[in-house]
């Protein structure tokens, strides 16, 4: 309905929406969810199609993989994870800001697959905490669409953060916040007694 | 309709023609015993003669490309060893192949390397594409290429212990456990 | 063994005793010693005798004088370049030495993708053995397991009787992958030149063939379908009309990729005298594939040495001139219309027939006659159980795969598993190549020749 200016802002009443601002923030992170190049193996072909034309996460705003890990805020482990390259996957991962997010895709990444070997991880969740596991070899391109959605989902109930302060796993950033000025503390989810 | 015998005779069916094993009669190729494995060209150079009749194959016979240089443990080999009669066998066989273009040959060199003394001479000087392959050899064999430029791992972390394509290496395989599954059998 | 009330994390470290363990210490590091490049302080007329003299049979004086006037280790930088990196097609590790711009030496760094499948090999039978080694090429997933499973086959002595209709429908994956794998080159190629639409057109293209592929596989990627005996399955109905119609999407689509490329000024400025290689150069470092032809040596092993039925089908092997990284970009678009004329033949000559060898020792019986017959119900147990054994010998066979010489070198002791299974890598030696044809160049161009070389490290590192 339109405004009627005569009434000034009372009029406006229609078109202004209250949320909190956890849930815009969470709305905005899922819908432009960047990638950090991790393809490893044959999953990171399966990841390129999900990029491409015809399976499109350009719609979900991912169309963009950010080759610099401080760019990005998911890294889709694809593919199997060596015992040579897991140095290097600990590295890209601390060098990401938080928040961030991991999705093992493929069973290789996500237990090893089916080379139960000296050579590979049996899963990179021995690495770096996993949020979501998407199964195959190589997955599909729907597949990873599914998880990735998954992780949407996730991001926009807040249920991963709640999950990572429940269990003080590290993923928040560890910001300590002192009130100097004699105000009263900032209400936080750890103060106002852990997540729920 | 039911067959009356309880197994099938499985294990004694004979497969396709067993043809290639080692020939008796010694038979020299180049100065070397020669063998054919399944219509295929073998020669087996001691580790003293595999430079100069690598060096003589590329430049007077054609063979100029080294197209594969592999090794093989046969530590737990049970079956007879295909080797001709003046051949000793040993734990280890570096096996090179090469290739003639204009011939379309092809050519296999086995190497017998002991387990006591695992080093053999490196082909980088008579074909420089051997370095990653011989690198690759000793990152999961151990044999050490004598002569060759930069012998270091090149698979495996710097770090790592062992030689893993041997065959008393285990294949690092974890039991898979099943939660929820009360009687482990 | 009762399982714990809360799920506990498990130990890093694997639970094999002598694995070494990877303590917290370790592991942010990614210093693999001596697999780097070292400084210049230990180089020197010696590495270069190595790098550059081996491959152009420089003698030692020759050398001496190139390494005469080499900047001195404070001008020049090490640049690492991956393994996480943009543009080096997978898990490759390429350490630069720079003056300016200016790549002096360089070394690739492998091994990052190295998953143990020569070992899982001779864990598996012969059957299963194909699963393991698709995944080492995984662009063109076929052309291992043809390689392996006429390694089998050549070890049973039956590969002369594979029925025909199996080695036609073998020659057709081979070329729908080949032209899968190469419409991948053209994506991942304009994307690093930065042609950023290649890559979707690319994909484009390639997504037809992986669904014509899964309408006759099962799968998109990594099929398991060429196994010892033959294929796995027959070709399904409506198959031939599937086939046409990619061939007719195609073809006017590799016409706009010509135009979109080829003639641009600035995808050859960037491309045309950039990596360039002799022939003797690819044959002393063993490079085979585009890049060998590139050089000017028409050595196809479809057409040299023929397998399956490549000698009764025409096409050429396409062949390049200066050998440099436009020529492999320009050998590997034609080598798709070559494979698309060779499946249009295929199409026409595929015959009638088994599409396995009805040797019951390798061949699975018939589903229908598990019911009827005990002899076909213990041979199907003990094929998918056991696995037949194969004679002891050693063979080693090779293909033509999209990047060279594919060759899979196999020894049997008489049982179920293969003794020693080793696949000949073409992107392995490919990749040793890469220092000499970075030599000299810019940073701008090493991006470009990675390309143009296509490696793909899970055959690398296999």
């Amino acid at each position: 309905m339109g405004w009627d200016m005569k009434q000034g802002l009372e009029g406006l009443d229609h078109n202004i929406f209250t949320a909190k601002v956890e849930d815009l923030v969470n709305w905005a992170r899922r819908r432009s969810f960047w990638g950090v190049t991790f393809g490893l193996a044959c999953c990171a072909l399966e990841m390129m199609a999900a990029g491409a034309s015809h399976y499109d996460l350009g719609r979900f705003g991912m169309e963009v993989f950010r080759a610099s890990p401080r760019q990005s805020d998911l890294m889709i482990v694809a593919g199997r994870l060596s015992q040579k390259m897991a140095p290097v996957l600990r590295q890209v991962y601390d060098q990401m800001m938080e928040p961030k997010w991991v999705l093992s895709m493929g069973v290789c990444a996500s237990t090893g697959g089916m080379f139960n070997n000296y050579a590979l991880v049996q899963g990179v969740d021995q690495i770096v905490p996993v949020d979501v596991y998407a199964p195959g070899c190589p997955p599909g391109p729907e597949t990873l669409i599914h998880a990735i959605n998954t992780i949407h989902e996730q991001i926009q109930s807040g249920e991963l953060l709640r999950r990572r302060e429940a269990r003080g796993d590290g993923a928040g950033a560890g910001v300590v916040v002192e009130q100097r000025d004699g105000q009263p503390e900032p209400a936080t989810p750890a103060a106002m007694g852990g997540g729920g | 309709m039911s067959d009356t015998e309880a197994t099938s005779g499985f294990e004694e069916m004979p497969v396709g023609d067993e043809a290639g094993t080692a020939t008796t009669e010694a038979q020299t190729r180049f100065g070397v015993p020669a063998t054919s494995s399944r219509r295929q060209q073998v020669l087996h150079p001691t580790r003293d003669q595999l430079v100069d009749l690598a060096r003589t194959l590329r430049d007077d016979e054609g063979f100029r490309v080294c197209i594969d240089l592999t090794a093989v443990d046969y530590l737990t080999y049970e079956a007879p060893r295909q080797l001709p009669p003046d051949v000793a066998p040993e734990r280890f066989e570096v096996v090179v192949g090469l290739l003639a273009l204009d011939t379309r040959e092809r050519l296999r060199l086995r190497v017998q390397v002991p387990a006591d003394d695992a080093t053999c001479p490196s082909l980088f000087d008579v074909h420089p594409g051997t370095e990653g392959l011989e690198r690759e050899v000793y990152d999961m064999f151990g044999i050490e290429f004598t002569g060759h430029p930069d012998l270091s791992r090149i698979l495996m972390p710097e770090d790592w212990d062992g030689f893993p394509l041997r065959k008393d290496y285990p294949v690092g395989a974890i039991p898979v456990e099943f939660k929820g599954v009360q009687n482990a059998r | 063994m009762t399982s714990s009330p809360t799920p506990t994390r498990r130990p890093v470290v694997a639970s094999v005793s002598d694995l070494p363990a990877l303590s917290t210490d370790d592991t942010a590091r990614t210093y693999e010693g001596s697999q780097e490049l070292t400084p210049r302080k230990g180089a020197g007329a010696a590495e270069l005798m190595r790098e550059v003299g081996s491959v152009l049979r420089m003698s030692e004086v020759e050398v001496a004088a190139l390494a005469e006037d080499q900047p001195t280790e404070d001008q020049t930088m090490i640049l690492n370049m991956g393994p996480q990196h943009p543009s080096t097609h997978g898990v490759l590790r390429l350490m630069l030495e720079l003056e300016g711009e200016t790549v002096l030496r360089s070394k690739p760094v492998i091994g990052y993708l190295h998953t143990g499948m020569e070992k899982t090999g001779e864990t598996l039978t012969y059957l299963q053995g194909p699963t393991n080694v698709t995944r080492m090429d995984y662009a063109s997933p076929l052309f291992n397991e043809l390689v392996f499973s006429q390694a089998t086959e050549t070890l049973l002595g039956i590969d002369q009787d594979i029925p025909p209709r199996a080695q036609w429908i073998r020659m057709l994956l081979c070329e729908l992958n080949r032209m899968s794998s190469h419409l991948l080159f053209l994506a991942t190629n304009g994307l690093d030149l930065g042609a950023v639409s290649m890559m979707l057109f690319g994909w484009r293209e390639r997504e037809e063939t992986l669904r014509l592929l899964e309408m006759i596989t099962g799968l998109r990627m990594n099929h398991n379908f060429i196994r010892p005996g033959g294929v796995a399955a027959d070709l399904p109905d409506g198959w031939r009309d599937a086939v046409l119609r990619v061939l007719d999407l195609c073809t006017p689509r590799l016409d706009e990729y010509d135009e979109l490329l080829t003639g641009q000024p600035i995808f050859r400025a960037r491309l045309q005298g950039v990596g360039v290689i002799t022939t003797d150069e690819a044959i002393a470092l063993g490079a085979t594939g585009p890049i060998l032809r590139s050089t000017g040596l028409p050595w196809d092993l479809r057409k040299d040495m023929p397998y399956l039925f490549y000698d009764q089908v025409e096409f050429a092997a396409v062949v390049g001139s200066y050998g440099d990284a436009f020529d492999r970009y320009a050998i590997r678009l034609n080598e798709v219309r070559e494979s698309m004329a060779i499946v249009r033949q295929i199409l026409d000559a595929l015959p009638a027939g088994d599409y396995r060898i009805q040797d019951r020792k390798v061949t699975p019986p018939p589903r229908a006659r598990i019911d009827e017959s005990m002899e076909a119900l213990i041979h199907h147990f003990k094929i998918f159980t056991e696995g037949f054994k194969v004679p002891e010998g050693e063979v080693y066979c090779a293909v033509e795969s999209p990047r060279g010489e594919l060759g899979c070198y196999m020894v049997s002791d008489g049982s179920a598993v293969p003794y020693r299974m080793h696949i000949r890598g073409p992107s392995f030696v490919n990749v040793q190549a890469l220092p000499h044809m970075l030599r000299g160049g810019l940073i701008a161009d090493a991006v470009a020749v990675i390309s143009s070389v296509d490696p793909i490290m899970g055959e690398t590192d296999r």
